[in-house]
């Protein structure tokens, strides 16, 4: 590829044809701000905090860095005063219609915006403060509410929705001054056909969308001594939570997760990895017996509550191929305040089951039919990651001080293939390991086929004299394009992962925010997807069908994967939707 | 959330729905087919409904939202039928300087509806205009053809009532 050479602040560097200049300071070391830019997913140049001075020959001029590319031998100057000045302007003027109200936002310390006006030194936010708009906060979401008050109108939530997740029910309305972020005929988001993904939170660089917060009710129940309050945390969790407290991207804290817990004061810390196993346990049957018996093929998994809730709405004749497997969430909840209830004589009402996830369409999922084995809710509450890092916070916990120590027994007993669950491929890879040993009596541990970040991985497994042909898709757009294939007889796959995140639930839309400066640079699935294959290949028991604790609770209690009890408390049902609720 | 669906029965006809259907079919596989198919819709149905709009979205697959969003962003197209009786109240200048302002908050609060809406019974629409040319008697509204100038707020009821 032809190179170019540019100078950057003086200091000459080669480049790519095609870079921009925003990456070529980052190639000099050099970082240029940015608030509405995402690299190949919002590339519109609206918000000009990246203003920088470029000179191809004709005097230096300023220029939108994050997507103007470079030519040969420009010269780039990154923090002229007249570069300060203008971003400067450009900041005062985003603050003049913004709710300055950092002393109760959720992101302050996490505010790309505030962040901004700390580094260019703004002085006086009301210096261009004039009409400002009045916006209703839109709670309608099970998941997550809107204050427009915040929004700096970045667009970065309506890129993510439409293009990422080729879903688009949020977006610009009306024009000029009045144009606000909404859905359709300003319905609440709850009205829309959204699936809770939460995609967009985890762009949003200030505290315009965030998850509801359930911290209060939690702490309020561990304060209570008549409820045994249980806590399972999901396998992404753990690649993840560090961030919180400063830990590099892609650091394990598995074991100061569960300190930490403990110290919150849950009654037992438990792993959701434990029902990710049994996941497999049913869902491998259910595979089997689809494939033996002519049942609806392709299966496709149904973890993910985004997913699920996206193929409801935008592929309802596509509701039959989904496994009618509870989430790993909600399997754990109902073994819960069953099995588990009845073993320790607990009455389920006086258990609250919360989980921690990395995603925010799990608080929609604790909501819908049909997901309460014992009569009650299978689970109580669904925190995000970021809300535990933030209990841990308010709790003084010195979160990277803390030892590591293990997951309570029984139901924090898992195996290597219960924790890549939380990356793109890992539901895949741990069903066919069962599946491959139910059906053969091989074992294959390893399917590096079905790993990785791409949105849609392929991949043909000879198992006995079956070859099966499989697929993994994560991200909503990237299903989409998946299905349709299917529907137009275009691939004859059996078995299909989706995730609705890209990258699976270690991107999920509950995890840590990072800047996007980082995560214009870093690929963020690959560092977190990292940690939880380099647990799965320190296990000592890597199939879920080896996990003892999973073997107790099949021969004391349900029977067979598949029996009449697993089905009655493992197993959920769908509702075809609409896309346009007209 | 106050939803911007509109209060008056729809009351499109199958044949409307037939027509809407063939210009998306002829439009919908073009580059940039949204402002056209959006134009015709109006010209069948005189606005452009969620009814309407979601007839749209379901045969050409863009999101509701983005049709929404165009719809809004361009004046020349409205959410809201025109009434039996539009009331146009003149915004210019010298209307302006002269109170017609608060003869328009007047109207809005008389009829329940804001500017560029349409009451639900579908008898009064109220839209803001610019200059007709008639300053010498500001400040001055229209009803269709009708023309009532020299106004004060106080005149608000009865004109109302002359229509009702």
């Amino acid at each position: 590829m032809e190179n170019l050479t540019v100078k950057v602040n003086g200091v000459e560097v080669s480049v790519p044809k095609g870079t921009t200049v925003l990456e070529a300071a980052h190639i000099a070391g050099i970082e240029i701000p940015t608030l509405c830019y995402m690299k190949e997913i919002n590339e519109i140049g609206a918000c000009r905090i990246c203003v920088t001075e470029v000179n191809e020959g004709r005097g230096f001029r300023l220029v939108a860095a994050c997507v103007y590319p470079c030519s040969n031998n420009m010269e780039i100057l990154t923090s002229t005063p007249k570069v300060i000045e203008s971003r400067k302007r450009t900041l005062e003027l985003i603050l003049s219609t913004h709710d300055r109200k950092c002393l109760s936002c959720v992101r302050s310390g996490n505010c790309e915006l505030q962040k901004l006006a700390k580094d260019y030194g703004i002085e006086d936010a009301s210096v261009y403060d004039g009409a400002k708009n009045e916006y209703e906060i839109d709670n309608s979401a099970a998941h997550m509410y809107r204050d427009n008050n915040k929004c700096i109108l970045c667009r970065r939530c309506v890129a993510v929705c439409s293009k990422v997740q080729g879903i688009g029910v949020i977006g610009a309305n009306e024009r000029g001054f009045k144009t606000y972020i909404g859905s359709a005929f300003d319905m609440g988001l709850g009205e829309t056909s959204c699936v809770s993904c939460g995609q967009c939170i985890a762009v949003c660089p200030v505290g315009a969308i965030s998850e509801k917060d359930y911290t209060k009710p939690v702490l309020e129940a561990i304060a209570n001594p008549d409820k045994t309050v249980l806590v399972q945390t999901a396998p992404a969790v753990r690649a993840a939570l560090g961030e919180c407290f400063g830990l590099p991207i892609g650091t394990n804290v598995e074991g100061k997760m569960v300190a930490a817990l403990r110290r919150l004061g849950f009654d037992k810390v438990f792993d959701t990895d434990f029902s990710a196993d049994l996941t497999i346990m049913e869902e491998a049957n259910e595979f089997i017996d689809r494939v033996k018996n002519g049942g609806v093929l392709p299966m496709i998994t149904s973890c993910s509550p985004g997913w699920v809730k996206y193929c409801e709405h935008y592929f309802p004749d596509m509701t039959e191929n989904l496994s009618t497997c509870k989430s790993p969430q909600q399997m754990f909840g109902a073994m819960a305040k069953t099995y588990y209830a009845e073993k320790m004589g607990l009455d389920p009402k006086d258990i609250v089951m919360v989980s921690i996830m990395p995603c925010t369409a799990k608080k929609y999922e604790i909501g819908r039919d049909d997901q309460s084995a014992a009569g009650v809710p299978d689970v109580d509450y669904a925190l995000t990651t970021r809300e535990l890092g933030r209990m841990i916070e308010r709790a003084g916990i010195n979160f990277n001080a803390l030892p590591d120590e293990k997951f309570d027994e029984p139901l924090g007993i898992s195996t290597g293939a219960g924790v890549i669950f939380g990356a793109t491929g890992g539901v895949m890879e741990a069903a066919l390991r069962t599946a491959v040993y139910t059906l053969t009596g091989e074992n294959v541990i390893d399917l590096p086929e079905v790993r990785g970040t791409e949105g849609i991985k392929e991949a043909t497994y000879k198992v006995g004299d079956l070859d099966v042909k499989v697929a993994v898709a994560s991200g909503l757009a990237n299903a989409k394009e998946l299905l349709e294939k299917v529907q137009n007889g275009e691939a004859d796959y059996q078995f299909i992962e989706i995730m609705g995140c890209p990258g699976g639930c270690v991107n999920g839309g509950g995890q840590p925010q990072q800047p996007m400066n980082i995560r214009n640079f870093v690929d963020i699935r690959a560092e977190r997807a990292k940690v939880l294959y380099d647990i799965d290949a320190s296990m000592p028991i890597r199939q879920s069908h080896e996990n003892p604790a999973i073997k107790e609770v099949y021969e004391t209690y349900l029977g067979e994967p598949g029996s009449h009890k697993a089905h009655e408390i493992l197993h959920t049902s769908y509702v075809k939707r609409k896309v346009n609720n007209v | 959330m106050n939803s911007a669906k509109s209060t008056v029965p729809f009351k499109g006809t199958p044949e409307q729905e037939a027509q809407l259907l063939k210009v998306i079919e002829e439009k919908k596989n073009s580059k940039g087919a949204l402002m056209p198919i959006l134009q015709k819709a109006q010209e069948i149905y005189g606005y452009l409904p969620i009814e309407v709009q979601a007839i749209i979205s379901d045969k050409t697959g863009i999101p509701l939202e983005k049709i929404y969003g165009v719809v809004t962003f361009y004046a020349q197209f409205s959410l809201y039928p025109k009434g039996e009786y539009t009331i146009s109240v003149c915004l210019g200048t010298a209307c302006y300087v002269k109170g017609s302002g608060d003869i328009y908050d007047k109207l809005q609060e008389k009829l329940g509806i804001k500017g560029g809406e349409c009451t639900p019974d579908g008898k009064f629409s109220l839209e803001a205009c610019r200059c007709i040319g008639a300053c010498g008697l500001a400040p001055v509204l229209t009803v269709n053809e009708d023309v009532y100038g020299r106004l004060t707020v106080d005149d608000v009821d009865r004109i109302i009532e002359k229509y009702a």
